[in-house]
């Protein structure tokens, strides 16, 4: 999936790094700040799209993590063979860019891109519930405790009338809120303040949950609604 | 078990010389005010009435009466705010957590003393 451009006179910054964990730091004024440390890079640019090239848009595609050659498929293989002898890497993700490009196939992309961002939006799977109820899963009320209500506390109630809810014709309304699966499918966590970089390790300290269990890939961009620097 | 990363991010924000109180103990905490740009130095003192948490996260609550009302208040252990922390007495005691001191007053709440187990705090100065 790839990502919508920023606002030109921001420099995009983006990288792919696996969730570690969630802590407290302290800052300046010794506030407490919950934080989540996201393990992010170092990224290899694997390729690039540009809007005059054969690809008609202009991105950047970035690889994450290494695995072993022999590990690794064929086209992986050559894929990344094309950017400069690097390994073949486990995860791609391409970021969509308003402008050319300026950098090259085969750069290195590290967290030292995050230093001027305040603001970060991360891209992740959030954890697998399972088939989930509808209390649960859309935050329906569910029915009274008691007042004769029997065996079905947690059911949605009515999903519609007979003569259907659309103004012609019988059935359920498509999209109707009911009970399935909840969880494990792509979510964004947006505008999360970035609290501090340590480029030695390659973390992230980010403000707050971001989506996924420890250890899922995410995808952390610098926030595209929020005004960065000063 | 805590990754090494997770634990690499808090040492730097761990208290140098961690604080050391036990359930029991009357303690003054020297907490940092800052009012505007001014910070001066104001001291809670009480009975330590539980603890919680470990590393980073540990924490102690420390109960007084301030005109014949209990105050309570929580101090993250590691928490730049705290300047320093004196054990002046600590007590025997037999539960972790002195919730039951709550419903005392006066002399009911007293604790039995003991010989304090540890050297109060390194954060403190030796006992003058």
């Amino acid at each position: 999936m790839s990502e919508t451009g920023s606002p030109s006179s921001i420099a995009i910054a983006a990288i792919l790094g696996r969730k570690v964990g969630m802590t407290r730091i302290y800052d300046e004024t010794g506030t407490v700040v919950p934080v989540t440390v996201v393990q992010a890079g170092p990224c290899v640019v694997t390729q690039v799209k540009t809007s005059d090239g054969r690809d008609g848009y202009n991105a950047v595609q970035l690889g994450f993590e290494d695995i072993r050659t022999q590990r690794a498929s064929k086209p992986i293989v050559g894929h990344c063979q094309k950017t400069g002898n690097t390994t073949p890497k486990k995860f791609f993700r391409e970021i969509r860019l308003d402008e050319k490009p300026t950098v090259a196939t085969g750069a290195t992309v590290d967290v030292s891109q995050f230093d001027a961002i305040k603001y970060v939006d991360v891209v992740g799977t959030s954890k697998g519930k399972g088939f989930q109820g509808v209390m649960k899963r859309w935050n329906f009320g569910g029915q009274p405790g008691s007042h004769g209500t029997e065996r079905k506390h947690r059911s949605p109630g009515s999903i519609g009338g007979g003569q259907g809810t659309r103004g012609h014709g019988r059935g359920i309304k498509k999209g109707k809120k009911m009970a399935g699966h909840l969880g494990d499918e792509r979510v964004t966590a947006r505008n999360l303040r970035l609290v501090g970089v340590d480029k030695s390790k390659h973390l992230l300290l980010i403000k707050g949950t971001v989506p996924g269990a420890n250890g899922g890939l995410l995808f952390v961009r610098s926030a595209k609604t929020m005004k960065h620097g000063a | 078990m805590q990754s090494a990363l997770i634990s690499h991010v808090e040492s730097a924000h761990l208290r140098k010389s961690p604080i050391s109180v036990h359930v029991g103990d009357l303690v003054d905490v020297y907490c940092r005010i800052t009012e505007g740009d001014k910070e001066r130095i104001q001291i809670f003192s009480g009975t330590v009435i539980m603890q919680k948490g470990h590393g980073i996260n540990h924490a102690f609550t420390v109960r007084r009466i301030v005109n014949n009302e209990g105050v309570e208040r929580i101090f993250p252990s590691h928490s730049p705010k705290i300047e320093r922390v004196e054990v002046k007495r600590s007590s025997k005691v037999r539960r972790s957590k002195l919730y039951y001191l709550r419903d005392l007053t006066g002399k009911a709440t007293r604790l039995k003393e003991r010989d304090p187990i540890i050297p109060a705090s390194s954060d403190t100065p030796p006992a003058q």
